[in-house]
Protein backbone atom coordinates (compact mmCIF):
# COMPACT_ATOMS: atom_id res chain seq x y z
CA UNK A 1 0.00 0.00 0.00
CA UNK A 2 2.40 2.62 1.22
CA UNK A 3 5.14 0.87 -1.70
CA UNK A 4 1.89 1.57 -4.37
CA UNK A 5 1.60 5.06 -2.72
CA UNK A 6 4.95 6.21 -3.38
CA UNK A 7 5.23 5.10 -6.94
CA UNK A 8 1.72 6.97 -7.40
CA UNK A 9 2.08 9.86 -5.35
CA UNK A 10 5.06 11.26 -5.41
CA UNK A 11 3.75 14.15 -7.28
CA UNK A 12 2.87 17.65 -5.92
CA UNK A 13 -1.01 17.40 -5.60
CA UNK A 14 -1.04 21.02 -6.44
CA UNK A 15 0.26 20.89 -10.00
CA UNK A 16 -2.32 19.81 -12.76
CA UNK A 17 0.22 17.43 -14.89
CA UNK A 18 -0.64 13.76 -14.42
CA UNK A 19 1.50 12.80 -11.95
CA UNK A 20 0.28 15.88 -10.19
CA UNK A 21 -3.58 14.61 -10.88
CA UNK A 22 -3.01 11.31 -9.20
CA UNK A 23 -1.16 12.95 -5.99
CA UNK A 24 -4.13 14.40 -5.87
CA UNK A 25 -6.38 11.62 -5.73
CA UNK A 26 -4.66 9.73 -3.35
CA UNK A 27 -4.66 12.40 -1.12
CA UNK A 28 -8.20 13.19 -1.39
CA UNK A 29 -8.87 9.25 -1.30
CA UNK A 30 -6.70 9.52 2.23
CA UNK A 31 -8.83 12.65 3.74
CA UNK A 32 -12.05 10.64 2.54
CA UNK A 33 -11.30 7.73 4.35
CA UNK A 34 -9.83 9.81 6.98
CA UNK A 35 -13.04 11.61 7.76
CA UNK A 36 -14.93 8.31 7.37
CA UNK A 37 -12.98 6.81 10.31
CA UNK A 38 -13.38 9.77 12.49
CA UNK A 39 -16.91 10.34 11.41
CA UNK A 40 -17.14 13.85 10.25
CA UNK A 41 -16.75 15.92 7.52
CA UNK A 42 -14.00 15.63 4.62
CA UNK A 43 -13.83 19.29 4.36
CA UNK A 44 -13.22 19.02 7.87
CA UNK A 45 -9.64 17.64 7.89
CA UNK A 46 -6.42 18.58 7.05
CA UNK A 47 -2.98 16.82 7.37
CA UNK A 48 -0.02 18.34 8.95
CA UNK A 49 3.43 17.58 9.71
CA UNK A 50 3.02 16.17 13.10
CA UNK A 51 0.16 15.86 15.70
CA UNK A 52 2.25 18.89 17.35
CA UNK A 53 1.61 20.99 14.37
CA UNK A 54 -1.58 20.10 14.48
CA UNK A 55 -2.46 20.91 18.07
CA UNK A 56 -0.76 24.57 17.56
CA UNK A 57 -2.95 24.95 14.36
CA UNK A 58 -6.24 24.22 15.64
CA UNK A 59 -5.97 25.79 19.33
CA UNK A 60 -4.08 29.51 18.06
CA UNK A 61 -6.59 29.24 15.01
CA UNK A 62 -9.44 29.58 17.13
CA UNK A 63 -7.78 32.30 19.38
CA UNK A 64 -7.47 34.04 16.61
CA UNK A 65 -11.31 33.70 15.29
CA UNK A 66 -11.90 34.35 18.74
CA UNK A 67 -14.03 37.83 19.41
CA UNK A 68 -14.04 37.69 22.84
CA UNK A 69 -10.11 37.70 23.51
CA UNK A 70 -7.04 35.87 23.41
CA UNK A 71 -7.18 33.90 26.86
CA UNK A 72 -6.99 30.11 26.54
CA UNK A 73 -8.69 28.11 29.60
CA UNK A 74 -7.10 24.57 29.92
CA UNK A 75 -6.04 22.64 33.01
CA UNK A 76 -2.24 21.92 33.68
CA UNK A 77 -2.60 18.37 32.47
CA UNK A 78 -2.80 18.97 28.92
CA UNK A 79 0.34 17.78 26.81
CA UNK A 80 3.26 20.67 26.33
CA UNK A 81 1.99 21.12 22.51
CA UNK A 82 -1.09 23.18 24.22
CA UNK A 83 0.99 24.24 27.26
CA UNK A 84 3.51 25.48 24.37
CA UNK A 85 1.21 26.87 21.95
CA UNK A 86 -0.52 29.37 25.03
CA UNK A 87 2.73 30.48 26.20
CA UNK A 88 3.66 31.42 22.37
CA UNK A 89 0.32 32.78 21.37
CA UNK A 90 -1.98 33.58 23.42
CA UNK A 91 -2.74 33.94 27.36
CA UNK A 92 -3.24 31.20 29.91
CA UNK A 93 -2.81 29.89 33.54
CA UNK A 94 -1.09 26.75 33.53
CA UNK A 95 -2.62 26.00 37.69
CA UNK A 96 -6.23 27.69 36.72
CA UNK A 97 -8.10 24.43 36.57
CA UNK A 98 -8.36 21.65 39.26
CA UNK A 99 -7.99 18.08 38.15
CA UNK A 100 -8.63 15.05 40.81
CA UNK A 101 -6.09 12.72 42.06
CA UNK A 102 -7.11 10.49 39.10
CA UNK A 103 -6.31 12.69 36.92
CA UNK A 104 -9.84 14.08 35.55
CA UNK A 105 -10.32 17.65 35.18
CA UNK A 106 -13.16 19.62 37.08
CA UNK A 107 -15.58 20.23 34.75
CA UNK A 108 -17.62 22.95 37.21
CA UNK A 109 -14.02 24.52 37.81
CA UNK A 110 -13.38 24.73 33.90
CA UNK A 111 -17.05 26.12 33.11
CA UNK A 112 -16.77 28.84 35.89
CA UNK A 113 -13.09 29.21 34.41
CA UNK A 114 -15.16 30.00 30.95
CA UNK A 115 -17.33 32.54 32.50
CA UNK A 116 -14.11 35.25 32.95
CA UNK A 117 -14.12 38.01 30.66
CA UNK A 118 -11.39 37.96 27.86
CA UNK A 119 -11.60 34.40 28.26
CA UNK A 120 -11.00 33.16 23.85
CA UNK A 121 -10.70 29.30 23.79
CA UNK A 122 -11.23 26.44 26.28
CA UNK A 123 -8.52 23.77 25.66
CA UNK A 124 -9.20 20.04 26.81
CA UNK A 125 -7.69 17.07 26.03
CA UNK A 126 -10.20 13.91 24.97
CA UNK A 127 -7.47 11.75 27.42
CA UNK A 128 -4.29 12.08 29.02
CA UNK A 129 -1.54 10.97 27.60
CA UNK A 130 0.56 10.29 30.87
CA UNK A 131 -1.82 8.43 33.19
CA UNK A 132 -4.85 7.84 30.51
CA UNK A 133 -7.73 8.93 32.10
CA UNK A 134 -10.35 10.03 29.77
CA UNK A 135 -11.67 13.79 30.55
CA UNK A 136 -15.46 14.89 29.99
CA UNK A 137 -15.35 16.23 26.30
CA UNK A 138 -18.56 16.62 25.71
CA UNK A 139 -20.42 15.82 28.57
CA UNK A 140 -20.80 19.69 29.75
CA UNK A 141 -21.71 23.23 28.19
CA UNK A 142 -19.40 26.11 27.89
CA UNK A 143 -20.57 29.74 28.46
CA UNK A 144 -21.32 32.55 25.31
CA UNK A 145 -20.58 29.76 22.76
CA UNK A 146 -16.95 29.81 24.00
CA UNK A 147 -15.37 27.14 21.44
CA UNK A 148 -13.77 24.05 22.59
CA UNK A 149 -10.31 23.03 21.40
CA UNK A 150 -9.83 18.88 22.06
CA UNK A 151 -6.10 17.55 21.66
CA UNK A 152 -7.31 14.18 20.55
CA UNK A 153 -3.71 12.64 20.27
CA UNK A 154 -3.49 9.82 22.92
CA UNK A 155 -7.01 8.70 21.65
CA UNK A 156 -7.54 9.33 18.26
CA UNK A 157 -8.53 5.91 16.05
CA UNK A 158 -8.37 3.69 19.61
CA UNK A 159 -11.53 5.48 20.87
CA UNK A 160 -14.65 7.06 19.21
CA UNK A 161 -14.34 10.94 19.14
CA UNK A 162 -15.99 12.97 21.53
CA UNK A 163 -18.51 15.90 20.85
CA UNK A 164 -18.86 19.35 21.48
CA UNK A 165 -15.51 20.48 20.25
CA UNK A 166 -14.75 23.55 17.57
CA UNK A 167 -11.35 21.91 16.58
CA UNK A 168 -9.09 18.91 17.43
CA UNK A 169 -5.81 17.06 16.67
CA UNK A 170 -4.62 13.44 16.33
CA UNK A 171 -1.55 12.29 15.67
CA UNK A 172 -0.67 9.07 13.31
CA UNK A 173 2.18 7.69 14.71
CA UNK A 174 -0.14 7.33 18.47
CA UNK A 175 -2.68 5.19 16.37
CA UNK A 176 0.44 3.21 14.64
CA UNK A 177 0.59 4.92 11.33
CA UNK A 178 3.97 6.70 9.91
CA UNK A 179 5.65 9.38 12.22
CA UNK A 180 5.49 12.72 10.24
CA UNK A 181 1.92 13.16 9.78
CA UNK A 182 -1.11 14.89 11.70
CA UNK A 183 -4.63 15.45 11.81
CA UNK A 184 -6.19 18.79 12.52
CA UNK A 185 -10.07 19.19 12.64
CA UNK A 186 -11.62 22.11 12.35
CA UNK A 187 -15.52 22.06 12.52
CA UNK A 188 -17.74 23.40 9.58
CA UNK A 189 -19.07 26.69 11.04
CA UNK A 190 -15.98 27.29 13.91
CA UNK A 191 -14.26 30.60 13.66
CA UNK A 192 -10.81 29.75 12.58
CA UNK A 193 -8.35 31.61 11.38
CA UNK A 194 -5.20 30.60 10.50
CA UNK A 195 -2.95 32.08 13.27
CA UNK A 196 0.76 31.42 10.86
CA UNK A 197 1.41 33.09 8.13
CA UNK A 198 -0.92 30.09 5.49
CA UNK A 199 0.00 29.31 1.53
CA UNK A 200 -1.59 29.00 -1.32
CA UNK A 201 -2.62 25.12 -1.19
CA UNK A 202 -5.79 22.93 -2.03
CA UNK A 203 -7.22 22.98 1.82
CA UNK A 204 -6.34 26.45 3.05
CA UNK A 205 -5.55 25.73 6.73
CA UNK A 206 -2.72 23.67 5.26
CA UNK A 207 1.03 24.70 4.97
CA UNK A 208 3.78 23.38 2.37
CA UNK A 209 3.61 20.11 -0.01
CA UNK A 210 1.66 17.31 1.95
CA UNK A 211 3.60 14.53 2.75
CA UNK A 212 1.25 12.29 0.14
CA UNK A 213 2.71 8.72 0.27
CA UNK A 214 2.60 8.92 4.54
CA UNK A 215 -0.33 10.37 4.74
CA UNK A 216 -2.18 8.00 2.66
CA UNK A 217 -0.30 5.05 5.04
CA UNK A 218 -1.61 7.14 7.91
CA UNK A 219 -5.16 6.59 6.96
CA UNK A 220 -4.70 3.45 5.90
CA UNK A 221 -3.42 2.39 9.73
CA UNK A 222 -6.79 4.68 11.33
CA UNK A 223 -8.99 2.62 9.29
CA UNK A 224 -7.41 -0.97 10.09
CA UNK A 225 -7.38 0.47 13.94
CA UNK A 226 -10.84 1.35 14.03
CA UNK A 227 -12.09 -1.53 12.43
CA UNK A 228 -10.64 -3.40 15.31
CA UNK A 229 -10.98 -1.28 18.09
CA UNK A 230 -13.60 -3.53 19.78
CA UNK A 231 -12.28 -6.08 20.04
CA UNK A 232 -8.69 -4.71 20.95
CA UNK A 233 -9.38 -2.37 23.35
CA UNK A 234 -11.59 -4.74 25.51
CA UNK A 235 -8.14 -7.22 25.05
CA UNK A 236 -5.74 -4.13 26.28
CA UNK A 237 -7.95 -2.97 28.71
CA UNK A 238 -8.18 -6.64 30.83
CA UNK A 239 -4.40 -6.78 30.08
CA UNK A 240 -3.78 -3.50 32.10
CA UNK A 241 -6.26 -4.43 34.52
CA UNK A 242 -3.51 -7.55 34.93
CA UNK A 243 -0.72 -4.93 35.35
CA UNK A 244 -2.10 -2.55 37.47
CA UNK A 245 -3.29 -5.43 39.66
CA UNK A 246 -0.49 -7.24 40.20
CA UNK A 247 2.37 -4.27 40.54
CA UNK A 248 -0.19 -3.18 43.15
CA UNK A 249 -0.31 -6.40 45.23
CA UNK A 250 3.45 -7.54 44.33
CA UNK A 251 5.35 -4.75 44.73
CA UNK A 252 5.63 -2.78 48.19
CA UNK A 253 5.22 1.04 48.42
CA UNK A 254 3.87 1.70 44.66
CA UNK A 255 1.11 4.18 43.62
CA UNK A 256 -0.52 2.89 40.38
CA UNK A 257 -2.42 6.22 39.10
CA UNK A 258 -4.74 7.12 36.70
CA UNK A 259 -8.75 6.42 36.34
CA UNK A 260 -8.83 2.33 36.59
CA UNK A 261 -11.75 2.45 34.60
CA UNK A 262 -12.10 5.47 32.67
CA UNK A 263 -9.09 5.13 30.54
CA UNK A 264 -7.12 4.80 27.29
CA UNK A 265 -7.24 0.74 26.75
CA UNK A 266 -3.55 0.19 26.30
CA UNK A 267 -1.67 2.60 28.78
CA UNK A 268 -0.58 2.08 32.56
CA UNK A 269 1.52 4.03 34.87
CA UNK A 270 2.51 3.84 38.33
CA UNK A 271 5.18 5.07 40.43
CA UNK A 272 7.71 2.83 43.19
CA UNK A 273 8.36 4.57 46.14
CA UNK A 274 12.24 5.48 46.51
CA UNK A 275 13.19 4.30 43.07
CA UNK A 276 15.31 6.48 40.74
CA UNK A 277 13.55 6.24 37.63
CA UNK A 278 15.89 6.38 35.25
CA UNK A 279 17.17 3.07 36.85
CA UNK A 280 13.92 1.72 36.23
CA UNK A 281 14.30 2.60 32.70
CA UNK A 282 17.69 1.00 32.23
CA UNK A 283 17.17 -2.46 34.43
CA UNK A 284 13.52 -3.10 32.51
CA UNK A 285 15.33 -2.37 29.64
CA UNK A 286 18.25 -4.84 29.99
CA UNK A 287 15.40 -7.20 30.35
CA UNK A 288 13.38 -6.40 27.11
CA UNK A 289 10.85 -4.16 28.50
CA UNK A 290 10.80 -0.87 26.72
CA UNK A 291 9.31 2.01 28.81
CA UNK A 292 9.07 5.57 29.60
CA UNK A 293 8.77 7.30 32.90
CA UNK A 294 7.56 10.42 34.10
CA UNK A 295 10.48 10.94 36.82
CA UNK A 296 12.42 14.20 37.40
CA UNK A 297 15.85 12.42 36.31
CA UNK A 298 14.45 10.71 33.27
CA UNK A 299 13.59 14.36 32.14
CA UNK A 300 16.01 16.94 29.92
CA UNK A 301 14.51 19.44 32.34
CA UNK A 302 15.29 17.34 35.72
CA UNK A 303 11.84 18.59 36.64
CA UNK A 304 9.02 16.07 37.16
CA UNK A 305 6.07 15.65 34.81
CA UNK A 306 3.81 18.53 35.32
CA UNK A 307 1.11 15.82 35.09
CA UNK A 308 1.77 13.85 38.18
CA UNK A 309 2.91 16.66 39.76
CA UNK A 310 -1.08 18.13 39.21
CA UNK A 311 -2.80 14.95 40.32
CA UNK A 312 -0.73 14.87 43.58
CA UNK A 313 0.80 11.36 43.10
CA UNK A 314 4.23 10.33 43.47
CA UNK A 315 6.72 11.79 40.80
CA UNK A 316 9.98 9.26 41.76
CA UNK A 317 10.34 5.90 40.22
CA UNK A 318 7.59 6.33 37.53
CA UNK A 319 7.04 3.52 35.05
CA UNK A 320 4.49 4.20 31.73
CA UNK A 321 3.83 1.08 29.68
CA UNK A 322 2.48 1.17 26.78
CA UNK A 323 0.52 -2.30 25.09
CA UNK A 324 1.15 -2.83 21.36
CA UNK A 325 -1.46 -4.64 19.62
CA UNK A 326 -0.08 -7.88 19.76
CA UNK A 327 0.89 -7.95 23.44
CA UNK A 328 -0.04 -10.91 25.15
CA UNK A 329 -0.66 -12.28 28.67
CA UNK A 330 2.37 -14.23 28.46
CA UNK A 331 4.46 -10.64 27.81
CA UNK A 332 2.44 -9.02 30.47
CA UNK A 333 2.96 -11.52 33.17
CA UNK A 334 6.51 -11.95 32.05
CA UNK A 335 6.64 -8.18 32.76
CA UNK A 336 4.86 -8.67 36.11
CA UNK A 337 7.06 -11.54 37.30
CA UNK A 338 10.18 -9.20 36.46
CA UNK A 339 8.93 -6.17 38.26
CA UNK A 340 9.50 -6.70 41.99
CA UNK A 341 13.38 -8.03 41.70
CA UNK A 342 13.87 -5.04 39.80
CA UNK A 343 12.55 -2.51 42.28
CA UNK A 344 13.88 -4.89 45.07
CA UNK A 345 17.52 -4.28 43.19
CA UNK A 346 17.33 -0.68 42.82
CA UNK A 347 16.59 0.20 46.82
CA UNK A 348 18.91 -2.15 47.97
CA UNK A 349 21.44 0.06 45.98
CA UNK A 350 20.19 2.87 48.58
CA UNK A 351 19.87 0.70 51.39
CA UNK A 352 16.05 0.69 51.36
CA UNK B 1 5.47 27.61 61.94
CA UNK B 2 8.67 28.94 64.29
CA UNK B 3 11.85 26.39 63.45
CA UNK B 4 11.33 25.57 67.32
CA UNK B 5 8.37 23.66 66.83
CA UNK B 6 10.85 21.21 64.43
CA UNK B 7 12.52 18.21 66.45
CA UNK B 8 14.75 17.47 63.34
CA UNK B 9 15.71 18.91 59.99
CA UNK B 10 17.47 17.21 57.33
CA UNK B 11 19.69 18.63 55.04
CA UNK B 12 18.98 17.35 51.87
CA UNK B 13 19.78 20.61 49.96
CA UNK B 14 22.11 19.13 47.34
CA UNK B 15 20.89 15.46 47.33
CA UNK B 16 18.93 14.48 44.05
CA UNK B 17 15.51 12.96 43.30
CA UNK B 18 14.67 10.79 45.20
CA UNK B 19 17.27 10.66 47.73
CA UNK B 20 15.39 13.52 50.24
CA UNK B 21 12.25 11.21 50.84
CA UNK B 22 15.00 8.47 51.48
CA UNK B 23 16.25 10.70 53.88
CA UNK B 24 12.80 11.31 55.74
CA UNK B 25 11.83 7.61 55.99
CA UNK B 26 15.30 6.48 57.23
CA UNK B 27 14.72 9.16 59.67
CA UNK B 28 11.29 9.29 60.61
CA UNK B 29 11.83 7.22 63.72
CA UNK B 30 14.24 9.41 65.00
CA UNK B 31 11.52 11.80 66.20
CA UNK B 32 8.87 10.92 69.08
CA UNK B 33 5.32 10.33 67.39
CA UNK B 34 3.93 13.71 67.30
CA UNK B 35 7.04 15.41 66.56
CA UNK B 36 7.66 17.78 63.33
CA UNK B 37 10.54 16.13 60.86
CA UNK B 38 11.63 18.89 58.39
CA UNK B 39 13.36 18.15 54.55
CA UNK B 40 15.29 20.68 53.02
CA UNK B 41 15.88 20.54 49.52
CA UNK B 42 16.05 22.23 46.26
CA UNK B 43 14.84 18.99 44.65
CA UNK B 44 11.64 20.01 42.48
CA UNK B 45 10.27 17.06 43.34
CA UNK B 46 10.28 17.27 46.36
CA UNK B 47 7.72 19.66 46.54
CA UNK B 48 5.04 16.47 45.31
CA UNK B 49 6.84 13.58 46.74
CA UNK B 50 6.75 14.54 50.29
CA UNK B 51 3.75 14.62 50.66
CA UNK B 52 3.17 12.06 48.62
CA UNK B 53 4.79 10.00 51.13
CA UNK B 54 2.84 11.10 53.38
CA UNK B 55 -0.36 9.95 52.06
CA UNK B 56 1.41 6.41 51.17
CA UNK B 57 3.07 6.27 54.56
CA UNK B 58 0.21 7.24 56.73
CA UNK B 59 1.70 10.48 58.44
CA UNK B 60 0.56 13.85 58.31
CA UNK B 61 2.46 16.61 56.20
CA UNK B 62 1.87 19.29 58.00
CA UNK B 63 3.03 21.82 54.62
CA UNK B 64 6.05 23.79 52.87
CA UNK B 65 8.05 26.82 54.45
CA UNK B 66 11.56 28.08 53.97
CA UNK B 67 14.88 27.60 56.17
CA UNK B 68 16.78 30.32 57.20
CA UNK B 69 18.88 30.53 54.08
CA UNK B 70 15.41 30.72 51.87
CA UNK B 71 15.85 26.49 50.81
CA UNK B 72 12.71 25.21 50.51
CA UNK B 73 11.58 23.32 53.64
CA UNK B 74 9.07 20.40 53.90
CA UNK B 75 7.51 19.66 57.31
CA UNK B 76 6.13 15.93 58.15
CA UNK B 77 4.58 14.79 61.52
CA UNK B 78 5.25 11.53 62.72
CA UNK B 79 1.99 9.79 63.35
CA UNK B 80 3.24 6.32 63.65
Amino acid sequence: MLLAALERGYADPRRLHRAGRDARLLLDNAREATADALGVRADEVTFTPSGTHAVHLGLLGLVRGSRRGTWVVHPSIEHSAVRHAVAWGADGNDEGVHVDREGRVDEGSLVADACSPNVGVVALQTANHEVGTVQPVGEFELPNNIPLFTDACASMGRLPLPHGWAAAAGSAHKWGGPAGVGVLLVRKRARWRNPFPGDDRIDERSTGFENVPAVLAAAAALQAVVAEREEVNARQHALVDVVRRRVAAEVPDVEVVGDPVRRLPHLVTFSCLYVDGEALVTELDRRGFGIASGSACTASTLTPSHVLEAMGVLTHGNVRLSLQRDTTRADVDAFCDALPGVVAGIRARVGM
Amino acid sequence: MSPVDVALELDCRTLPCPMPVIELARHLTDVAVGELLAVVAHDPAAAVDVPAWCRMKEQEYVGADTADDGAPRYVVRRLS
